[in-house]
């Protein structure tokens, strides 16, 4: 797809002007094809940064609102840019072919896309977060309503969220799960559920199997143990240890680099042509980690 | 916790030699009185410290008058909200003087959620006498005592103490990032990302919200309160700063709810240096009236901007701080100091400004010459009564022999917090938990 010994040069984006940008609306691989690479990567990797930074709040502190508003609007803005330019449908619909459906939870956005798309252990998950915005994209619904029906249809066969959802995962399980494993693991990188959540559980309207109380949370700041669980705060630094670092690491970041490859629309462009797993290796101990968890939480839950 | 090590090892890859002993001794405030005497710095522990100035003394007239530590006193304490099973921090985020209106002086602190309203007062006389106590304070017995005394003020050491007059508590949802005394010396307000409330100084049972900008559905939440001010003159009279980089003034007396503002300050962007941090950017972190009334100051990432009341579709003044760093927007994303908040502050006279910036600099502009300076509080570069020497970043090319270059600077070492005495040119300047207090050179 792009010539042997391209180099992917990182600059900084905000030194590129957005009209740099090649756009060629025909088909979306198309456009997505000549796509400045280095624009587009630089986007994808801003986007990934922006979506640890929602997910990874600070567990026993709320964290600041002003912040996660302006991180969830520079998410908002470059996914509007990836809609734009077709960017957005290229990777959603290659997620959808490449991960298959299972029953088990499926974990945070960025985990799931290390995640080995033949089809490895699923991750617990809390898509719907995601879902949310990007059907508030495309469909424009509104808040709780969306939400229940995003979490009821959410299903192996359910194609029209699958193909629109950047998590192809199924919720196996009710919300009560997600709640459990929301605490720390979730990412949450919309605003549509966070800020509502904030305000519904700020406000003592704990709706206890609302997906919108536990997404919100995460982001914008109320947390709430809702069930007697241990603290996930050890399996949480255990969950992120692999992610935290390498992602904080200034000098990865100017080599361009991640020690846990992103998957990137030019990943999923070559996934979906080699019809096999793509190199994400480093995912495997996240992988175990969140086996155990998964583990823990059934015990805890009982189901 | 092998990886909590190895984090903490990567973290401290960048800090330089850190000589902070806790992170509790971050300062996190700094605000002299009106008179100047005092200068109060809060910390991320939750306590207060009060320095006064020394009364020059005429047999040393060289030695102008010195801050030495007065009180110091914890002004709060770490609690948890069981509710949400979340940890309040202690650490101070605000602190305000009142005027002086008796021998006593009275400071309103806050954390993230509670204000509190201090009163720092001395004593050097103690009653000594009494008839039912010993003077340790000892119940008599009562059959030992044979005949009656009035007790007897003595003098004793001088003791300062600080006592917590009014408690303002569960007022704000969310992190009250600024605290403002009204010219009316009665009412005060305490602003959180999404609301200001109006405060009775004599009264903790009630305020009043006088803005919300809290959306019906938080979906739409895009942009929150940074900062708001009283007017220094018109008691009616606040400005509130937005993550959006706009500033509105409101006049409380148009409606009970200031929802609708009667000017609107904003810049309209600069199409040509759109990026993705364009907002974040221009997300306001400081808001500070001048002294006479007449102008606006607001300290965005890489500018202060001086506005005028009357003028809103632009600033009257801008000063780049350090715009060195704009191509390094996407680093300084990555490890979230882009979200830093840096304060501004202006003279006595409101002819110079003052901001922070990192490595320990802070910059002065003067807006009737137009020069600026860049300064470094730390104790390598400058000894006690030494001048300080300007430093200059170079940005690219030959760096010459004192410049030091945008990639040696420490991010680190930021100085948020600064403040100028009201009348004289001494400033006090926090650098992470050593606090640096400068003066005019005495000719």
């Amino acid at each position: 797809m792009f010539p042997k010994g391209t180099k992917r040069k990182f600059s900084d984006p905000g030194e590129e002007p957005v009209s740099e940008e090649d756009q060629v609306p025909v088909t979306p691989s198309v456009a997505a094809r000549t796509l400045t690479s280095a624009y587009s990567l630089q986007r994808q990797s801003l986007l990934d940064m922006s979506l640890i930074k929602l997910q990874l709040c600070h567990m026993l502190v709320e964290p600041n609102l002003c912040r996660s508003v302006l991180i969830a609007n520079t998410v908002r803005q470059i996914q509007e840019e990836m809609t734009q330019d077709g960017t957005w449908q290229i990777m959603t619909q290659a997620l959808a072919a490449a991960q298959c459906p299972a029953d088990r939870l499926v974990a945070t956005e960025v985990l799931c896309r290390q995640t080995d798309p033949a089809g490895q252990s699923p991750k617990p998950c809390s898509g719907a977060g995601l879902e949310e915005g990007y059907h508030a994209e495309e469909v424009v619904m509104e808040g709780d309503v969306e939400t229940e029906v995003t979490m009821s249809t959410l299903s192996p066969v359910s194609p029209q969220l699958s193909s629109a959802s950047y998590l192809a995962g199924p919720f196996g399980m009710g919300p009560c799960w997600e709640e459990e494993e929301e605490d720390g693991e979730c990412e949450e990188d919309e605003e549509d559920d966070s800020e509502e959540c904030a305000s519904e559980s700020e406000e003592g309207d704990r709706d206890h199997l609302s997906p919108d109380t536990r997404t919100g949370e995460q982001v914008f700041g109320t947390f709430e143990i809702k069930h007697p669980a241990p603290p996930p705060d050890p399996a949480l630094e255990e969950l992120f240890s692999d992610v935290d670092p390498s992602y904080y690491d200034l000098d990865t970041v100017l080599t361009g680099m991640q020690s846990a490859p992103k998957m990137g629309p030019y990943d999923l462009l070559e996934s979906l042509s080699s019809h096999g797993p793509t190199a994400l290796s480093s995912s495997s101990s996240c992988r175990s980690d969140l086996n155990e968890l998964d583990h823990i939480m059934e015990i805890i839950v009982g189901s | 916790m092998e990886e909590e090590s190895d984090t903490r090892k990567i973290n401290n890859s960048f800090l330089r030699e850190h000589n902070y002993a806790t992170e509790a001794d971050i300062i996190s405030t700094v605000e002299f009185n009106s008179s100047g005497e005092l200068l109060a710095t809060g910390d991320k522990g939750g306590r207060v410290v009060v320095f006064q100035r020394e009364q020059e003394s005429k047999s040393q007239p060289q030695r102008r008058g010195e801050y030495n530590v007065y009180s110091t006193f914890q002004s709060h304490e770490p609690e948890f909200d069981y509710l949400k099973s979340l940890e309040i921090e202690e650490k101070i985020n605000k602190i305000k003087w009142l005027p002086q209106q008796n021998a006593a002086y009275f400071l309103l602190s806050t954390n993230d959620k509670t204000v509190k309203l201090w009163k720092i007062s001395e004593r050097d006389k103690r009653p000594e006498g009494y008839n039912l106590k010993d003077d340790d304070g000892r119940i008599r017995d009562p059959s030992t005592i044979t005949s009656l005394r009035v007790p007897v003020l003595q003098p004793m050491d001088l003791m300062v103490e600080a006592t917590a007059r009014r408690v303002f508590s569960n007022a704000h949802m969310y992190h009250i990032n600024s605290i403002s005394v009204n010219s009316d010396y009665q009412t005060y307000i305490s602003t959180d990302d999404l609301r200001v409330n109006l405060w009775n100084l004599e009264i903790t049972d009630r305020s009043f919200n006088i803005v919300d900008i809290k959306p019906a559905n938080m979906e739409e939440l895009t942009e929150v309160i940074t900062s708001a001010e009283f007017h220094p003159q018109q008691c009616h009279t606040f400005a509130y700063s937005s993550s959006k980089g706009s500033i509105r003034l409101c006049d409380m007396r148009e409606a009970a709810l200031c929802d609708k503002h009667c000017k609107y300050f904003e810049e309209p962007e600069d199409p040509s240096t759109r990026s993705f941090f364009s907002e974040i950017i221009s997300s306001i972190s400081d808001v500070k009236f001048s002294h006479n009334g007449r102008y606006l100051m607001t300290r965005d990432y890489l500018t202060v901007k001086v506005w005028d009341l009357q003028m809103e579709n632009k600033p009257l003044e801008t000063y780049q701080v350090h715009d060195y760093l704009r191509g390094k927007l996407c680093s300084l994303y990555e490890n979230d100091c882009i979200f830093d908040k840096f304060e501004c502050v202006w003279n006595g006279s409101d002819s110079v400004i003052m901001t922070g910036s990192y490595n320990n600099f802070f910059r002065m502009f003067d807006r009737n010459t137009k020069r600026d300076v860049t300064l470094e509080a730390s104790r390598e570069n400058s000894k006690p009564r030494a001048i300080l020497k300007p430093r200059k970043v170079c940005v690219g090319g030959k760096r010459r022999k004192d410049e030091i270059s945008v990639d040696s600077l420490d991010f680190s070492k930021k100085i948020l917090h600064t403040t100028w005495h009201p009348h004289e040119n001494i400033i006090a300047v926090a650098a992470t938990n050593n606090l640096y207090i400068f003066q005019d050179k005495v000719n």
